[in-house]
């Protein structure tokens, strides 16, 4: 392996000998092993694609992607696009696809958050609170998904209905019909809002980087936060103040047998959210815990006696060390979680795999139905794949 | 430095009483005082955990034991629901009473239940014999295939003057256990298979072992499990019907083979390629250098994440509830359609989490202490 050898008998390549069709070559060798196995897989799936023609035929089954353009008649809950049950099965699919990407962006964030806020107090000094987080994280960790997933909505049915829904917080209802959040009342002033907050993320990148060279050249530190709150908050602030400062509130109120009005979350919705979360938390914390520990005492000692701040020691130089071990398991993580989401099926939220589950049902294309499955759930993967391993490879230690 | 100072008190200074060690340093206060109350922070942070906890523990105890209704004649849960809605409400651990054997056996005939009962504690002992490090040795295949062999026959029967009694009656905690220790058994060796292949010098192995791997490991448990279930009838020549569980075992045994097969290859990655290239010097064959050098080194270290993936995979049978096969999970889910005791949900589910988690904490602090043994040699 060692390129940097300066003995020039390694870069000299072995003389070739030539291929002897004879069984004590190891390259004719492996040529056969090769031929065979590929060989032997070939005939098993031309098997396997023959019965399937045969059986299909014998079944009266149509093949091809034709049913996708059929009324699907299958009524869907919740939807982010407009839905009736005479839209198409595409449609209908299109809403499973967004609907397993709203559980699994929302879901990946919290579970973040959630997890890295165990891990760190599983290693907190104070013992009750490290034993608190050891103890959520043993149980949560051993007992299955879809255990959780079903008693945590067994727990939303068991809540009481509409009239005597909880109420912990002014405008907040939580009853067996899901839970129900005031809602700002939107307006073009809240847009404006928004695309000035975007603005700001932009502008705080780009100053950022601008001071950052700047202390290249002279060495002297600026500090950013000041610009970066002006950023983040003062030009949002201004934008939906120039836009007529709305401040209307949607309260959910009680009329009839439901609520009206305010943001409302599905019981099956909020079930999966909670479990997902709480479930792929604590394996999370594990990992944030491991990359902590993984920082050897020597860089926080090295770092204060350089005089550096608390602050900066973790910012600067613990954290970055910390990323490079979590990252990778962190990445499988994520995938985890977009994979579990399709437990959804169980209790009844309708993602991708629930409603092509009942496409096939209805139509009877299993092939189909199960590929749209898996390119949905590949497309994911591989996207979350490549861009962790893109911002793993931004912080990964740059060696010689 | 002691000895003058004990032999000679200097003229004028009294000789020092032997002093107590400091009460704040060693002991019980300073235990506390060092982890409960080191700063205000602290202190606030302590007494308010501490005040849900015991909040939350005397609610639990409230409802599950002190509230709690044990059972009730003939199926009349109305006291259980009175219970309920009462304002102090209590589990109702009737329903566990009433269906354990339901749960624990599904619809096994009923008295032959000691059968099921029996394959568990079978199972049960077979992996705590499997986990001694002392009977690692060739006769444990032995005593596998034995064992597999009485549970076969224990659960059909029609031999020995037992029962015959029909896959589809078969159910509970009997199925969870043979489709963890089956689908492991199986899905094992061909991990180890993908994983050599997948670091193979030759490229149509590798592209092969490469794409079932990344294909597997790509798409959730269900759409295989899926697959299995309405797939893989087409798949077949007309008139070969295999059983659904059989089917379902197959699914997860493909499953596991991908992941295990990942941690295999981290364990020949992280063997130093200097034993590669001396088993090579040496002259072994590939088979010898494999099975004498490479893979008794390789798999012990991957031993513990090996085992948090066998955890991982015995919870994960609960999945083929979806496709209807009647697991411990599915038993515990149907038990109470029945509407005499719908909406008591949470005592089963809890009563079924209790026993998921006695094997998986069992399995995860046996893979700790593994760790711990196996990595002896490295802590100084």
């Amino acid at each position: 392996m060692s390129q940097s050898a300066t003995d020039p008998r390694q870069f000299r390549a072995p003389p070739k000998k030539p291929l002897r069709l004879s069984w004590a070559d190891e390259r004719v060798r492996a040529i056969f092993w090769q031929v065979l196995i590929v060989g032997i897989v070939i005939a098993v799936v031309w098997w396997l694609v023959r019965n399937t023609q045969h059986n299909l035929e014998v079944r009266r089954i149509a093949t091809g992607f034709g049913f996708l353009q059929r009324e699907a008649g299958l009524p869907i809950g919740e939807s982010l696009i407009q839905y009736t049950p005479a839209s198409t099965y595409l449609r209908a699919l299109t809403v499973g696809v967004l609907n397993t990407l709203k559980v699994a962006v929302v879901g990946i964030i919290l579970a973040t958050i959630l997890g890295t806020l165990i891990g760190i107090a599983r290693l907190s000094k104070n013992w009750l609170l490290a034993k608190v987080a050891a103890a959520y994280v043993e149980v949560i960790r051993d007992i299955p998904l879809l255990l959780q997933l079903l008693f945590w909505y067994t727990m939303l049915q068991g809540l009481p209905g509409p009239r005597q829904a909880l109420n912990p917080v002014t405008g907040v209802f939580l009853s067996n019909r899901g839970l129900r959040l005031p809602f700002l009342d939107w307006e073009v002033g809240h847009s404006w809002g928004l695309l000035a907050f975007v603005a700001g993320c932009c502008a705080t990148y780009v100053y950022g980087k601008a001071m950052r060279r700047r202390q290249m050249q002279d060495g002297q530190p600026r500090p950013v936060w000041p610009a970066a709150l002006g950023f983040l908050i003062g030009l949002p602030l201004v934008a939906w103040w120039i836009g007529g400062a709305p401040s209307g509130v949607e309260w959910p109120a009680l009329r009839g047998f439901n609520f009206q009005g305010g943001m409302s979350v599905s019981p099956e919705y909020f079930a999966l959210l909670v479990g997902l979360t709480t479930y792929t938390a604590g394996f999370i914390a594990e990992i944030v815990r491991a990359g902590i520990l993984a920082v050897a005492k020597g860089q926080w000692e090295a770092a204060q006696a350089l005089g550096l701040k608390p602050g900066v020691v973790l910012r600067q130089i613990v954290l970055p060390q910390a990323l490079r071990v979590i990252i990778p398991p962190m990445t499988s993580q994520f995938l985890n979680l977009t994979k579990n989401s399709s437990l959804a099926v169980a209790i009844g939220y309708q993602d991708i795999v629930s409603i092509a589950n009942t496409t096939l049902n209805q139509t009877g294309q299993a092939i189909e139905g199960i590929a749209i499955i898996m390119l949905v759930y590949l497309t994911i993967s591989l996207s979350i794949s490549l861009f962790m391993n893109w911002y793993n490879s931004r912080i990964a230690l740059i060696e010689r | 430095m002691s000895d003058i100072s004990l032999g000679s008190s200097v003229a004028g200074v009294p000789e020092a009483a032997p002093r107590q060690p400091p009460a704040m340093t060693t002991g019980p206060a300073a235990w506390l005082r060092a982890n409960l109350f080191s700063s205000w922070l602290n202190t606030a942070l302590t007494l308010v955990l501490a005040y849900f906890i015991v909040r939350w523990a005397i609610g639990f105890i409230d409802w599950a034991f002190i509230n709690a209704i044990w059972s009730v004649p003939n199926n009349q849960t109305q006291a259980c629901r009175a219970l309920k809605a009462s304002d102090h409400p209590g589990a109702c651990w009737a329903v566990i009473t009433e269906k354990h054997r339901f749960i624990l056996f599904g619809t096994y005939p009923y008295e032959q239940h000691w059968r099921p009962a029996l394959v568990c504690v079978l199972f049960t002992a077979l992996y705590i014999v499997s986990a001694m490090r002392r009977f690692w040795r060739w006769e444990l295949a032995v005593v596998w295939a034995v064992t597999l062999v009485a549970i076969g026959v224990l659960m059909w029967g029609g031999v020995l003057g037992l029962e015959y009694v029909p896959q589809e009656r078969w159910g509970g905690l009997p199925i969870t256990l043979i489709l963890s220790t089956f689908g492991l058994a199986f899905a094992f060796p061909l991990a180890i298979m993908v994983a050599l292949g997948r670091r193979s010098s030759m490229p149509a192995i590798r592209v092969l072992c490469i794409a079932y791997v990344e294909l597997i490991r790509g798409v959730p448990l269900i759409s295989l499990l899926f697959m299995a279930s309405v797939m893989f009838p087409l798949f077949l020549p007309e008139g070969i019907n295999i059983d659904k569980l059989l089917r379902a075992q197959v699914a997860v045994i493909l499953f596991a083979g991908a992941y295990l097969a990942e941690v295999v290859r981290g364990g020949l990655q992280a063997l130093p390629k200097g034993q590669y290239e001396a088993a090579d010097a040496l002259g072994l064959s590939y088979w010898h250098k494999t099975g004498f050098i490479i893979l008794p080194q390789a798999l012990r270290l991957v031993i513990p994440p090996l085992v948090n993936t066998f955890i991982g995979f015995f919870k994960d049978t609960s999945l083929v509830l979806i496709i209807g096969i009647f697991d411990l999970l599915t038993a515990g889910k149907t038990s109470i359609v029945e509407p005499a005791w719908q909406g008591f949900g949470v005592e089963v589910y809890l009563a079924i989490s209790v026993i998921y988690f006695a094997y998986c904490f069992a399995m995860s602090r046996y893979s700790q202490n593994l760790e711990a043994e196996l990595n002896r040699h490295r802590v100084r």
